[in-house]
């Protein structure tokens, strides 16, 4: 069950593993569409500056979560509270976040120069103060003298970065970012995220940034909240998640893995051997509290490819056959199905094994940190 | 919520009520309820022949648009040839003649004292003229000019947006030109085809000014209305009134109520497939020279009506073409107060209709569309209702709703006011200016306004800055159709105009009846000048905008 998963207390964000009075934080902020529960009381704290990625797949409630934070939706429940004021009932114009939209939301009828200039109007700036602040805003981004270009005549990278030059000249207190490099061709994604990353820590602004993607969600944020179903998961750095995942959806969501059902054969105080197939390994019990695996409890074991060891079908504590072979840069993954069935992908070498040849399995040396326990059978 | 209210009351006020009323006061006589005027109606043996003649005249009408408006459209959407241009723009023209110009110019050229007839007779040496332009053949002649550019337009809209890896994909799947016709295109099309065939009937159903000056004897319900009010039979007048919006309903219900509003959706995204030239010389030439024999059969009724607005009062007897010409019809539009009163009338009626359905669309389009308030879908059903129902009816519905003054009921008098006009523009405008600024609203991204107050924006600024400058293009096609059949109107104008208020076209009735055609004609041109100008104003302005 879900519901008995500890939130990490509100109000206190955790930064360099201490706790610091939170800058922006949602209390069991929670939003139903009809009969959806879209976000479900949903709670964590970010410090001032922070860069949080809400990372999740689609239908997570990550947008919506966006939303009532921009406040373009309105919550059922729970508080948003940002440097100690409650914002949960202000409108979008007083809370004053700046946002990138996924699709960039410029104003297709208005130049570069007026797109950037339009919050900084709202809140009163003219003359020549405005125009400074946009041409300095359009330098932030690499674009100075671009004031009269048309929108439509942009690049898309030009786009995204007009997007948030319009979203930072006003210098709002979080920016809020949908999305943001899901329009960018590839090449250019990973380009971009170094320099948002960049541009977002010079600006020292309390950032929280939508995405499906685990890697742009690593290279971006602090920390990144990991949402299923309106709920969250886990929220850690990315080294948290992936070394210690609190479910077996955050294991299998998060990098590569295969899972296994196993039972458990002894727990020596948290060292836990547990059975899979012929063959018994030493895991290590999910970051969970109150789960205490018994002696013939069904568990789920998830292997890290990098966990496992190709070796001659003698010497493998499990044997199977090579199903698939995938080339990755530095290494090959090989997926192998087990003599009991199952699948298992595992890292290897180029050119260690063929398709349809018999090998073996072991663990490999840090195999210990890549292997992970849930309660339960593999659903 | 207080907005939703308002707008839906005040659009059951101003569409429904009326049609509610009349549909009451059709069966209620002084002695309580009574199917009389119905039992009546259903007596009458020329009651019957008008209603079968609605029915017929309007099938006939869209299987002839069909026809000439459908191989049109392929060919000026497929096939290049000189010329290819200019022509596809001519070919829409009959949509922007108001209807009683159209007939005017039809009238001019083709009745019996009309240039043709003079010419046939001259060449024949015949006593009489040769024809009399006049009964169903030729109110058909006149449906097919004006109406043909339905299918034209909407099929030519649908062809624009096909996705030609479509047919691509046909022709790698082995089918060849014909099979790909009839599985791919016919179907993609079928959405256009059944919008234009809808919008057709309901035009031809609706039509007043071909059936009322081409009719002769041969009665529609429209022309039948008009004449039992005339006679002082109000009852009957409600009876036929309620029977026509009826048959306008089914009608709609038969041909499926929504497909109009999908009209030319058939394809995805995509290019056009870029238009082949025709590979023969000698057929290219052929097929260009028929596309300019065409534009000039289309030309001809307002270049007839230009020429005859020159022609000075009583001049144009026996002669085959007219003796005399003179610029005096055009002074004395201008010079002579009781001629330039009906152009002003109609400017300003049309101007405010136009500017009333643009506020009215607009409340529509945020409350409908942004706020999703309650009551949007009969907002919107309001707004459509207009289209379906012919403008005879609401004139009836009109006159009928408010001749009474008892306020307790909503009714006040405002026949014989120089507000009833304008109103019943006002109501015939709704569906056209709200279709158009309820599908602006629809396009436009609702990520621009949250951009807009994530920015600071308030609802005032955002609406000003980003709203409504995104919508021009919207707001400008929505005034400009609302604009131009207020200024032409005479289907309602006939039943609800005073003298004071008279408007252009009832002038040109008059000028007509009084044999001074050369001043029904420079009318004639003068709405005609002027519905085009706004067109084509409007349609820069969308350019522009886009």
């Amino acid at each position: 069950m879900a519901t008995d998963r500890t939130a990490p207390p509100a109000g206190n964000a955790i930064v360099g593993g201490s706790r610091v009075p939170a800058y922006l934080s949602l209390e069991g902020l929670t939003k139903r569409f009809g009969d959806v529960l879209a976000v479900d009381g949903l709670s964590f704290g970010m410090a001032r500056g922070e860069i949080l990625a809400l990372l999740g797949p689609s239908g997570s409630g990550k947008t919506t979560t966006l939303r009532l934070l921009a406040g373009f939706e309105r919550a059922d429940a729970g508080r948003i509270v940002v440097d100690g004021v409650d914002l949960t009932r202000s409108d979008p114009v007083a809370r004053r976040f700046g946002m990138v939209f996924q699709h960039y939301a410029l104003f297709p009828h208005l130049d570069v120069g007026e797109n950037v200039a339009f919050g900084l109007e709202s809140l009163g700036v003219h003359g020549e103060e405005l125009r400074k602040r946009v041409a300095a805003a359009l330098a932030m981004v690499d674009l100075t003298g671009f004031e009269r270009r048309r929108v439509t005549e942009l690049s898309g990278g030009q786009q995204q970065r007009v997007a948030l030059a319009r979203a930072l000249a006003p210098e709002p207190r979080v920016l809020l970012l949908d999305e943001p490099l899901s329009n960018l061709d590839p090449a250019l994604r990973e380009r971009t995220r170094r320099e948002l990353r960049k541009l977002i820590r010079r600006v020292g602004i309390t950032t929280v940034i939508v995405t499906h993607e685990q890697e742009e969600a690593f290279d971006l944020a602090d920390r990144v909240a990991l949402l299923r179903d309106g709920r969250l998961e886990q929220l850690g750095t990315p080294a948290e998640l992936y070394d210690a995942p609190a479910t077996a959806f955050v294991a299998r969501f998060v990098g590569r893995s295969s899972a296994v059902s196993g039972l458990v054969v002894a727990n020596d105080q948290g060292a836990i051997r547990v059975r899979v197939e012929e063959l018994e390994w030493a895991g290590r019990g999910a970051a969970r509290e109150g789960w205490v695996p018994r002696p013939g409890d069904p568990v789920q074991v998830i292997f890290r490819p990098e966990a496992l060891w190709l070796t001659d079908p003698a010497s493998g504590i499990l044997q199977g056959t090579v199903v698939d072979r995938r080339f990755r840069g530095d290494g090959t993954i090989v997926t192998v199905r087990t003599d009991g069935g199952a699948l298992l992908e595992v890292a290897a070498q180029h050119g260690a094994a063929e398709e349809g040849q018999r090998v073996g399995i072991a663990p490999s040396r840090r195999g210990r940190r890549g292997v992970h326990l849930f309660p339960g059978p593999v659903s | 919520m207080v907005g939703a209210v308002l707008l839906g009351g005040g659009l059951t006020w101003l569409v429904a009520y009326p049609l509610g009323i009349v549909l009451l006061e059709s069966v209620g006589g002084p002695g309580g309820w009574t199917p009389d005027a119905f039992r009546e109606l259903l007596g009458r043996r020329n009651e019957w022949a008008a209603l079968w003649g609605s029915l017929w005249i309007s099938l006939a009408t869209v299987a002839l648009g069909a026809a000439i408006g459908v191989p049109l459209a392929f060919l000026f959407a497929r096939c290049e040839f000189p010329g290819r241009r200019v022509l596809g723009g001519l070919v829409a023209l009959p949509a922007v003649l108001p209807p009683l110009v159209g007939v005017l110019a039809f009238l001019f050229l083709f009745g019996e004292t009309g240039f043709l007839a003079r010419l046939v007779q001259a060449a024949l040496g015949l006593q009489d003229p040769p024809w009399r332009f006049q009964g169903a053949g030729a109110i058909l002649l006149v449906h097919a000019y004006s109406m043909y550019v339905y299918f034209y337009l909407f099929v030519r809209a649908a062809l624009a947006r096909f996705d030609p890896s479509m047919l691509e994909a046909a022709q790698s799947l082995g089918a060849g030109r014909w099979r790909t016709l009839r599985r791919v295109t016919l179907p993609l099309l079928r959405p256009a085809l059944t919008g234009a065939a809808l919008l057709t009937f309901m035009a031809s159903l609706a039509s007043f000014s071909a059936p009322y000056l081409f009719g002769g004897g041969f009665r529609v319900m429209t022309t039948q209305i008009v004449a039992t009010r005339l006679n002082g039979d109000d009852r009957l007048a409600m009876a036929e009134t309620v029977t026509l919006t009826a048959l306008a309903l089914v009608a709609l219900w038969l041909l499926g109520g929504g497909t109009a509003a999908d009209a030319g959706r058939g394809g995805a995204k995509g290019v056009a497939p870029a238009a082949r030239r025709i590979a023969s010389r000698p057929l290219r030439i052929a097929v260009a020279g028929l596309g300019w024999a065409f534009a000039i059969v289309l030309l001809l009724p307002p270049l007839t009506l230009v020429l005859l607005s020159f022609v000075p009062v009583g001049t144009w007897t026996v002669e085959t073409v007219p003796p005399a010409y003179t610029t005096g019809n055009y002074l004395s539009l201008l010079r002579e107060p009781e001629r330039a009163r009906p152009l002003l009338n109609s400017l300003w009626m049309a101007t405010a209709a136009a500017a009333a359905a643009v506020a009215l669309s607009l409340a529509a389009g945020v409350l409908v569309v942004r706020r999703r308030a309650p009551g949007r879908r009969l907002i919107e059903g309001l707004l459509a209702l207009p289209w379906a129902v012919p403008g005879t009816v609401f004139a009836i519905a009109l006159a009928t709703a408010f001749s009474v003054h008892s306020p307790a009921t909503g009714r006040t008098v405002l026949v014989g006011t120089v507000w009833i006009l304008p109103m019943a523009y006002l109501i015939r405008n709704l569906p056209l200016t709200g279709r158009a600024v309820l599908a602006g609203f629809r396009q436009l991204d609702p990520a621009l306004e949250e951009a807009a107050a994530s920015l600071g924006a308030g609802r005032w600024r955002t609406l000003r800055r980003v709203t409504l400058p995104l919508l021009r293009p919207s707001i400008a096609a929505g005034a400009t159709l609302a604009f131009v059949t207020g200024l032409g109107d005479f289907v309602t104008s006939i039943v609800l105009y005073t003298f004071d208020t008279r408007p252009i076209s009832l002038e040109i009735l008059a000028s007509l009846r009084q044999a001074d055609i050369g001043v029904a004609a420079a009318y004639g041109v003068v709405l005609m000048v002027v519905s085009g100008l706004v067109f084509v104003l409007g349609a820069e302005r969308r350019a522009a905008a886009g």
